[in-house]
């Protein structure tokens, strides 16, 4: 359930378009900022926001990967394995993050297609933010940059804080 | 008609397909055009009754200019267009759309309920490939899974085409299936709480091209190439669906929509889709009984009608005619009611006839209101919704009003006591109170005469309706059965001073136009025409015609429990149920001196009776409907009938015959024609003519002679010889009737009749809009209004008797404002006392955002829970007194 205060701002960000129901994402994006991730229980809420059906509402958030419908850490962590970070080591990037943070409840490691960083490959995410020319010792230091504060981490739907 | 053509116009455009050149109204979709000229393009998606998307890329065609492979259906045709449906590079882009399909979809045919008449399986057939290169594991899902009660889901079979989306979306407005995930995982969704609990559901099913979508009743049933079928109307309500019901080894198996444009073009509801079920219910009565000393005694025919002539005979004898009264009719055949009508009045010579049980309009509104037809709704100035909501009562004319309003931007007024199913729809919502609708009809006239009425929302909607052209419709009908029917009568002589208004009758009961059109009702002899002005022309056909005009449901029911009517005939009506008033109908029943059931079930009504004479019911017999626009269609007999159950029209005959009146009818036809040649409005409806229309025959019968359409062939579901398979529209061939040829003597025939009783008969009956009514009395600050109407699944013998309908139906509870509920002092759900002026009962109480404050609304479920004990009939509306249990 939404907050008092971003109950005021759904009813602002539904205000900003011509018809209620293109407010399905950004209200998605809102209760998972919220929430740290996608509760079932606010897919009927934001349906009620934009005047559409929960099974809508469903059926646009189980499309995007970005909407997490299961609990996830404070920081997602996306390697891409696609070509070129398959070429240059993407996946021992992902196998070695995936190792460390296996019980890391903060941390969720996640495999992704192209992120279209391949100039500066192997690439990844965290929250969102871009981070190139890995090796696996570079990507466990920021992401160690991030739980420590040094790094200040967008939310999981990838909005600056 | 939603079929994405709202671009088209009249102009005219030459175009060539495969070669040869056809011509078409300019904006049509290419793949109709082509369909129409003799070339089916293979589609998934595309369905005519709904807008085009273009997803399955079946379709895709070349046309000379064009870059690409455009797709059929959303191409529209074009002057000088040269499109080619079958070269080389279309056949093998078929081939690849269809090896991608079948990547995924199991092969699983032999136990898949579409097998045989499954479009994938005649596409991959006509113009698939053949061999499938792909050699890795199909996806696998859980199957089937439920969507909802009726409907199951197989996600593996599914081919992502939307039609069942598009179709919730679209077409029902209850957008409760998606799709969810993605690629491979891609399926149709339900939210986890919310099923795809639209009375609309099945229609997904019988559009799906595969077998992704099931009827939880059908499945594993029947193979498609084993049912037989027989066209038919849908009389679960006074819509008048047209169908094709299927049977096999003598049970109904399943009835599909038929696309008849006037009516439902193509949809049905739930409940008359599965309703079937009861015909072959466990506690249907397949022999006569009599009482004798108390209890009920199976006897022979002849035994049980001679039982129930000498009672009549009797009766007339001692205590003249109008001591014998006639409840019921309007769930049977116009040839029932009008036998029924003619043993009443024509042999027995009473006018105590009621086909309403109290819980519709007058007769002489229904029969004398100025007639809209369905289709008007789509071409009308502006729409107005007083009645109850039509979403439960009249499910498919709920579809064609949100049509009209949706699609063909229809001004839409909604005057409804409390939200109903079409309210999200409505340009404008005036809520009235319970009793004062006289107060809404008369502000709206003077909006519409240009004056201020004082009410916003009505004004809006006069201004919306300035400057449009066609009729104003007015859905006339109760918007409770907690209220007289005066107020609304009041309103509809307010409404008749509208200029060009045409009133749609929303009385719910699958014939009850039919059978007061035929004379089941006070002061009225068939073809509507007045007891009155008919006499002088039905005393010569009849024995006999009432002196003067009898009593209706409520006056007949009164008089039983004042033990003044000797026999009381129940014809299919179950008046404790069904009459506002429950208790009156108990008493009824009790003073009545002997009551007849001519019935197919025992139900607290004709567990009383003396005599059970039980008949045949929908799909077991032939003969003709009225729907509630006046329309004449015929009935399929797809079964025979178990145990010894007669016809009610021949029940009625063996009776006459007994009281020395025989009525010569042998057969159902010769009903049909004697109908036609003696009651004026149906004149000329011949059952030659019902049989080669294709879309029935409009009453008065004279009048729209021009839009009978001669059938030119027959309903076609397994497609042995055209592509129409029951997943596409399911239509039955017509033309206009041309100058020669046998058709036309048949319309030149029904012309020549009717222009004869025009001369000779009656005129048609009009209604006096004088006849009017004062207010309401006005309401009590601490008493609650009662609203109560229908639901789709309630009480009634369909759903209850239906194994698949029955756990559909909803508990009830009074619905109160939340400003109400916090005055009762009391939490949601609570149990309260409810006391109206005639009983007190328990009820639980709950907030609906629908119940406006001061109102009270609570289902009329037919099997006398709650409403019926409270409601008042003598009195004009019913308010509530809600307290606490302490």
């Amino acid at each position: 359930m939404f907050t008092d205060d971003n109950r005021a701002r759904a009813r602002d960000i539904v205000a900003q378009y011509p018809r209620a129901r293109s407010a399905i994402m950004p209200l998605a994006y809102l209760a998972q900022d919220q929430h740290g991730w996608l509760p079932p229980e606010a897919i009927p809420e934001i349906a009620e926001f934009c005047g559409v059906s929960a099974a809508e509402v469903q059926g646009t958030v189980s499309f995007y990967t970005m909407f997490k419908r299961r609990p996830c850490g404070r920081l997602v962590v996306s390697v891409c394995t696609n070509v070129t970070c398959l070429v240059v080591g993407g996946p021992e990037i992902l196998e070695h993050l995936e190792v460390k943070y296996a019980s890391d409840d903060d941390v969720t490691v996640e495999e992704v297609e192209c992120l279209a960083a391949c100039g500066n490959a192997p690439s990844m995410q965290v929250n969102y933010e871009f981070h190139e020319r890995l090796t696996p010792e570079v990507a466990e230091a920021i992401v160690e940059d991030y739980k420590a504060g040094r790094l200040a981490a967008r939310t999981v739907s990838g909005t600056p804080q | 008609m939603t079929t994405g053509q709202a671009q088209t116009d009249t102009e005219l455009v030459t175009l060539t397909i495969d070669g040869r050149e056809v011509q078409a109204r300019k904006g049509e979709l290419l793949i109709k055009v082509a369909q129409e000229n003799g070339v089916y393009i293979p589609r998934f998606c595309w369905h005519e009754r709904m807008e085009p998307v273009g997803m399955c890329r079946m379709c895709l065609v070349q046309v000379d200019g064009m870059r690409g492979f455009p797709p059929a259906c959303t191409t529209p045709v074009a002057e000088g267009m040269v499109a080619h449906t079958d070269t080389e590079p279309v056949k093998k882009i078929q081939d690849g759309v269809l090896e991608f399909l079948l990547i995924n979809h199991p092969l699983d045919c032999p136990v898949c309920d579409r097998g045989g008449e499954c479009p994938l399986q005649d596409q991959t057939l006509a113009f698939g490939p053949g061999e499938s290169r792909f050699t890795e594991e199909k996806r696998h899902f859980e199957k089937p899974i439920p969507l909802s009660g009726l409907v199951l889901l197989d996600r593996e079979r599914c081919i992502q085409c939307g039609r069942c989306t598009r179709f919730a979306e679209e077409i029902a407005g209850d957008p409760l299936i998606d799709f969810g995930e993605r690629s491979d995982r891609m399926q149709v969704v339900t939210f986890p709480d919310e099923p795809f609990s639209s009375y609309f559901s099945g229609n997904t099913v019988q559009i799906c091209p595969v077998g992704a979508l099931l009827s939880k009743p059908y499945r594993f049933k029947a193979r498609p190439w084993d049912l037989s079928t027989s066209e038919t109307t849908c009389t679960t309500c006074a819509v008048g669906c047209r169908g094709a019901l299927q049977s096999s080894s003598n049970r109904l198996l399943r009835l599909l929509g038929v696309d008849l444009d006037a009516v439902n073009q193509g949809w049905l509801c739930d409940k008359g889709r599965y309703g079937y079920e009861w015909v072959h219910a466990d506690e249907r009565v397949l022999e006569p009984s009599v009482r004798v000393r108390n209890a009920m005694v199976d006897v022979s025919w002849p035994e049980a009608l001679e039982a129930v002539a000498n009672e009549l005979q009797r009766a007339i004898e001692l205590h003249g005619p109008s001591s014998v009264a006639v409840l019921g009719g309007a769930r049977g055949s116009n040839e029932d009611a009008y036998a029924w009508v003619r043993l009443a009045k024509g042999v027995i010579g009473t006018d105590n006839v009621d086909a309403q049980l109290g819980d519709g309009l007058p007769a002489d509104a229904v029969l004398g209101l100025p007639r809209a037809e369905i289709d008007d709704l789509d071409q009308a100035a502006a729409i107005v919704l007083l009645g109850p909501d039509l979403k439960e009562e009249l499910p498919v004319l709920y579809l064609r009003v949100k049509q009209a309003a949706v699609s063909k931007k229809v001004p839409l007024l909604d005057l409804a006591p409390v939200d109903v199913g079409l309210t999200p729809y409505a340009t404008a919502v005036s809520r009235t109170v319970p009793g004062e609708e006289g107060v809404a009809a008369e502000r709206l006239v003077a909006a519409i005469g240009g004056r201020a009425s004082g009410d916003a929302g009505i004004d809006a909607f006069a201004a919306a309706a300035t400057g449009r052209s066609g009729p104003v419709v007015v859905v006339l009908g109760r918007g409770s059965v907690a209220q007289s029917a005066a107020p609304t009568m009041r309103a509809a002589a307010a409404f008749a001073a509208l200029p060009n208004v045409r009133f749609l009758s929303a009385l719910r009961r699958g014939n009850v136009h039919g059978a007061l059109d035929l004379g089941l009702a006070p002061g009225f002899l068939p073809g509507r025409v007045t007891l009155d002005a008919g006499r002088g022309w039905f005393a010569p056909i009849w024995q006999t015609v009432p002196k003067e005009r009898g009593l209706d449901a409520e006056g007949i029911l009164r008089a039983a429990a004042d033990g003044k009517v000797r026999v009381l005939v129940l014809l299919g009506a179950d008046p404790v149920a069904d009459f506002p008033d429950t208790d009156l109908a108990r008493r009824a029943i009790d003073g009545a001196g002997y009551v007849v059931a001519v019935d197919a079930f025992l139900s607290e009504s004709t567990r009383r009776a003396d005599a059970f004479l039980p008949c045949t019911v929908w799909g077991e017999k032939a003969g003709t409907t009225t729907n509630l626009e006046g329309r004449v269609q015929r009935l399929g007999r797809k079964v025979s009938p178990e145990g010894t159950t007669m016809d009610d029209w021949r029940i009625a005959g063996e009776l006459a015959v007994r009281l020395g009146n025989d009525f010569d009818l042998e057969f159902v036809d010769e009903v049909t024609d004697e109908i036609a040649t003696v009651a004026p409005a149906h004149a000329g409806a011949r059952s030659q003519l019902l049989r080669r229309s294709r879309d029935g025959v409009v009453l008065p019968v004279r009048e729209h002679l021009h839009e009978i359409m001669v059938r030119t062939g027959d309903l076609n579901i397994m497609a042995e010889d055209g592509p129409a398979v029951s997943w596409d529209p399911i239509r039955v061939d017509a033309a206009e009737p041309s100058e020669e040829g046998d058709a036309a003597h048949e319309v030149d025939e029904a012309r020549g009749e009717a222009e004869r009783l025009e001369r000779e008969a009656p005129a048609h009956h009009e209604w006096d809009r004088a006849a009017n009514v004062g207010d309401a009395p006005g309401r009590d600050a601490y008493a609650l209004r009662l609203v109560s109407g229908r639901e789709l699944y309630d009480g009634g013998r369909i759903t209850t008797c239906s194994p698949s309908l029955a756990p559909l139906r909803k508990d009830s509870a009074l619905m109160v404002h939340p400003q109400d509920l916090a005055r009762i002092g009391v939490e949601e759900g609570t149990q309260v006392r409810v006391t109206s002026s005639r009983a007190t009962v328990t009820l639980p109480v709950r907030t609906h955002p629908s119940v406006p404050a001061g109102t009270a609304r609570l289902p009329f479920t037919a099997d006398g829970r709650g409403a019926s004990e409270l409601i008042d009939t003598t009195t004009m509306v019913t308010d509530l007194r809600v307290e606490t249990i302490s």
